[in-house]
């Protein structure tokens, strides 16, 4: 049966709809990236629309369903862009529609840039948003530096629509560089590709991708042309036979398109980066496909169906998250006992009834 | 300023408290005389003090839960301390309450460079981060003014900044992980040596709640590889709008510079009596900062200087050395020293959209004219994080109420154009009445919910952030 969709177009009527509902929601925004669980569905569809950009304060704010192809489209007119890199998920889930800009925060999205300019978390200005209560809220603004009370509007990054409906998202942009160049270095070991990655991230040359991926070393460079050059010749000094290649492999590290061709589980590990090192080794003993990104913190698992990762990465990992797949084990890294304390009291304090997202 | 009455229950049992509290930690970590608590009545807001009840310095970690677990059972309020250098009022205690401090906390527990994390005690000052790294060549980035003396616990509290936050963000974009006490003693770690949360993240809530959800004594944090080299350029502007038209102008163009200071003429004139750097006779001068290789500052150098010359500067002043650099920023850096030797002085904290800028500036000369008194402005000008200081006699009756009254102004001005409170500092209990100039009622409330879960009998820090009629049910 098709389900009930509610549409909003305004916070007041999506204060209403949540006031008087009496059954949970599914929030969807272009619905790229999860598959809901079969509840009414909460659009942010009508929610949209950018509704201030200043490029010369490298600010952006917008309404939570405004599509990230619009975005993208915008910043690149005027020379800037999300410095993190928001992930598409369409290709791995097999989804289709059009990505949106609460969808990006609720996942606290971010790509290879990781390592230099974070995740949406770190770009995130501030955030209106409709609790579990109706209750209208704003936190943060549309200003760089913002201290002013207790910072809930981060709360939301990565909190999956558990803890309200975005509806207006405020973040900062960066220029575009003048120029990208990759650079790649054939590696077949993890541990010696990480200890070549550490060391280009711990040079001065502002490497802002650092992947290990088909045995392959590949870093990038961004800046003023003359720049690039600069730190290419530095880099190939500090790790021999390094080279520039003319090649993009940041997208496909970024959408994880690698793994998306098969049916094997895929998984998303964050963890300290000299054990994505060693996490790679064990999991390419045990026949898991592995890619590295973020210097070695981030590492990409295609597994037989099923497989337990976390068990098999014995405490090596942050988190690990089931991106697709089904399995015994939870989708979602189970926190540790005060925190999933924390973490339940303050959804209960939310969402007391329970709407969202369950 | 208004704080809570104290407990004339918790005062009358003083001697059984601190006998308790000697009960749970060495009699050695407590501080009950007259003359030892005075250091802790107030911190750099110096015109509000109170003696608190007690002070504990513990040693560890277990030692602060024992304390706060007491506390907690006793219905004792609990004021937390790094430096004591907060600005809005961050660690003011009440007289029933024990103020516990992080300073004996200062090891650097791990530092290793492959994974570009370091993990500390938190009571270490933020230079003396910088500075356990830094022969090594890497650097800790967030550098408040206070940086000589604050420590990373108050940095998590406030989520401080720094002049270099233009480039290299805020505390909470250089926080991996922190160990932290619940008030009733519960010990929580959050994140850790990776680089994000697998579901909901309490870490960047914490971070800039002001030492009222708990009290962090271990972090771990980003460090970075130092620039090769790093040079600044000074321009000066026959006005602040022009200078206000040239910042955004640059940032347009593609280069964001580490950092962009703004100063105006009272300043640049105070600081020129004090530091004699050789300032030039302008109105308003910009101080911009660009890293990289010795050629890479000079193509950038370059890119500033075409965009400043079409807005017809006094003057552009670049840097060639490293002596040179050290000249431009030594007006800057001694800009608050400089404003104390002639004045007393309130240093203000708003943040606004740059490109209010000389709007603002000409709104706050008004203000000037109106309320008689003098205004420097000295700020972060990339990130429109304004710091004006204005000027009074604390000697004079009524010329600190006076201040006051035309700095909230100034901070609603703030609001007005679309900007906050406070960009760094806090809000303590300074800025906690203009609250609701910047938050509803629904708004605060969001807030308050946050501490019901971390804090549920609102005993730590309690007095501050909040308006005292909006948080009172919660604190009775």
């Amino acid at each position: 049966m098709t389900q009930t969709t509610f549409t909003p177009t305004t916070e007041e009527e999506l204060s209403d709809i949540i006031a008087s509902a009496s059954a949970p929601f599914d929030i969807v925004g272009g619905g790229t990236r999860h598959t809901p669980a079969g509840h009414q569905r909460l659009s942010t569809a009508g929610l949209s629309g950018v509704r201030l950009y200043e490029p010369g304060a490298l600010t952006l704010v917008a309404g939570a369903g405004t599509t990230m192809a619009e975005i993208n489209a915008l910043l690149a007119d005027n020379g800037q862009r999300l410095p993190f890199e928001p992930m598409d998920h369409r290709a791995v889930l097999g989804t289709s529609g059009e990505p949106t800009l609460g969808g990006m925060v609720a996942l606290n999205h971010c790509g290879p840039r990781r390592v230099q300019a974070g995740s949406a978390r770190d770009m995130l200005l501030g955030l209106r948003f409709v609790d579990g209560s109706g209750r209208i809220v704003k936190n943060g603004g549309r200003v760089m530096k913002n201290v002013t009370g207790y910072d809930i509007a981060r709360l939301h990054c990565g909190a999956r629509g558990k803890l309200g409906v975005m509806t207006e998202i405020s973040l900062k942009v960066l220029p575009l560089p003048e120029r990208t160049a990759t650079m790649a270095l054939a590696e077949p070991s993890p541990i010696a590709a990480v200890a070549a990655l550490s060391k280009a991230l711990g040079s001065p040359f502002e490497v802002n991708g650092a992947a290990w991926h088909q045995g392959r070393i590949l870093l990038r460079i961004e800046g003023f042309n003359d720049s690039v050059s600069y730190r290419a010749d530095q880099l190939s000094r500090l790790l021999p036979g390094l080279t520039l290649v003319d090649e993009n492999p940041w997208d496909d590290l970024r959408d994880a398109r690698f793994a998306a061709t098969s049916d094997r589980d895929i998984w998303r590990v964050s963890l300290r980066a000299s054990n994505g090192a060693k996490a790679a080794e064990r999991l390419m003993g045990m026949g898991v496909d592995v890619t590295l990104d973020w210097g070695g913190a981030l590492l990409w698992a295609s597994t037989d169906n099923g497989f337990d990762l976390r068990s098999a990465l014995g405490g090596l990992h942050g988190h690990a998250t089931r991106l697709r797949g089904a399995g015994d084990t939870p989708a979602l890294e189970p926190a540790a006992d005060g925190v999933a304390q924390l973490t339940s009291a303050l959804q209960k304090a939310y969402d007391p009834r329970g709407l969202f997202n369950r | 300023m208004d704080m809570p009455i104290p407990s004339a229950e918790i005062l009358s049992r003083r001697a059984d408290h601190i006998a308790a509290l000697k009960s749970v930690v060495p009699a050695d970590r407590v501080i009950e005389d007259v003359i030892g608590l005075r250091a802790y009545e107030c911190d750099a807001l110096t015109a509000y003090r109170c003696t608190p009840l007690a002070v504990v310095l513990p040693c560890n970690t277990e030692e602060v839960a024992a304390v706060l677990k007491l506390c907690h059972d006793r219905g004792i309020p609990v004021v937390p301390r790094g430096a004591g250098t907060s600005l809005a009022g961050g660690s003011l205690p009440t007289a029933d309450a024990v103020v516990v401090g992080v300073a004996r906390l200062t090891d650097v527990l791990e530092v290793d460079y492959d994974d570009r994390i370091m993990r500390i005690q938190t009571g270490r000052t933020n230079l003396s981060v910088t500075a356990a790294i830094e022969e090594d060549g890497w650097f800790y980035a967030p550098d408040p003014s206070s940086q000589l003396a604050c420590a990373i616990s108050g940095n998590i509290g406030m989520n401080s900044g720094g002049a270099h936050c233009l480039k290299y963000g805020v505390t909470v974009n250089n926080l991996l992980g922190l160990r932290m006490v619940l008030m009733d003693g519960t010990i929580i770690d959050l994140g850790g040596a990776h680089m994000d949360a697998g579901d909901i993240d309490l870490l960047p809530v914490v971070c800039g709640a002001e030492g009222q959800l708990s009290i962090v004594t271990e972090a771990t944090l980003r460090i970075l590889p130092k620039p090769e080299g790093a040079r600044p350029v000074m321009v000066a502007f026959g006005s602040s709008a022009v200078a206000g038209a040239c910042v955004s102008d640059i940032i347009k163009a593609g280069i964001v510079p580490v950092a962009i200071e703004f100063m105006d003429r009272p300043c640049i004139e105070a600081c020129e009596a004090f530091a004699k750097a050789g300032y030039p006779d302008c109105e308003a001068l910009l101080i911009i900062e660009v890293e990289g290789s010795d050629r890479e500052i000079d193509h950038q150098l370059a890119l500033i200087r075409e965009i400043a010359e079409r807005h017809n500067p006094d003057e552009i002043r670049e840097s060639r050395s490293a002596d040179e650099s050290a000249r431009i920023w030594l007006g800057r850096k001694s800009a608050f020293g400089a404003m104390g030797q002639i004045n007393d002085y309130m240093c203000l904290d708003g943040t606004i959209p740059v490109s209010e800028l000389p709007y603002v500036l000409e709104r706050i000369g008004e203000l000037s004219k109106e309320y008689g008194l003098g205004v420097a402005n000295v700020f972060h000008a990339g990130d429109g994080n304004m710091h004006p200081l204005i000027l009074f006699d604390a000697n004079k009756p009524g010329d600190l109420q006076r201040c006051e009254a035309m700095g909230a102004d100034i901070l609603r001005l703030c609001i007005e154009v679309g900007g906050c409170l406070t960009g760094e500092h806090g809000v303590g209990i300074e800025k906690r009445d203009l609250m609701h100039a910047q938050f509803n009622a629904q708004d605060l409330e969001a807030q308050m919910i946050v501490k019901d879960v971390f804090d549920p009998k609102w005993l730590l820090n309690a007095a501050k952030v909040f308006p005292l009629d909006a948080s009172e049910a919660r604190r009775a």
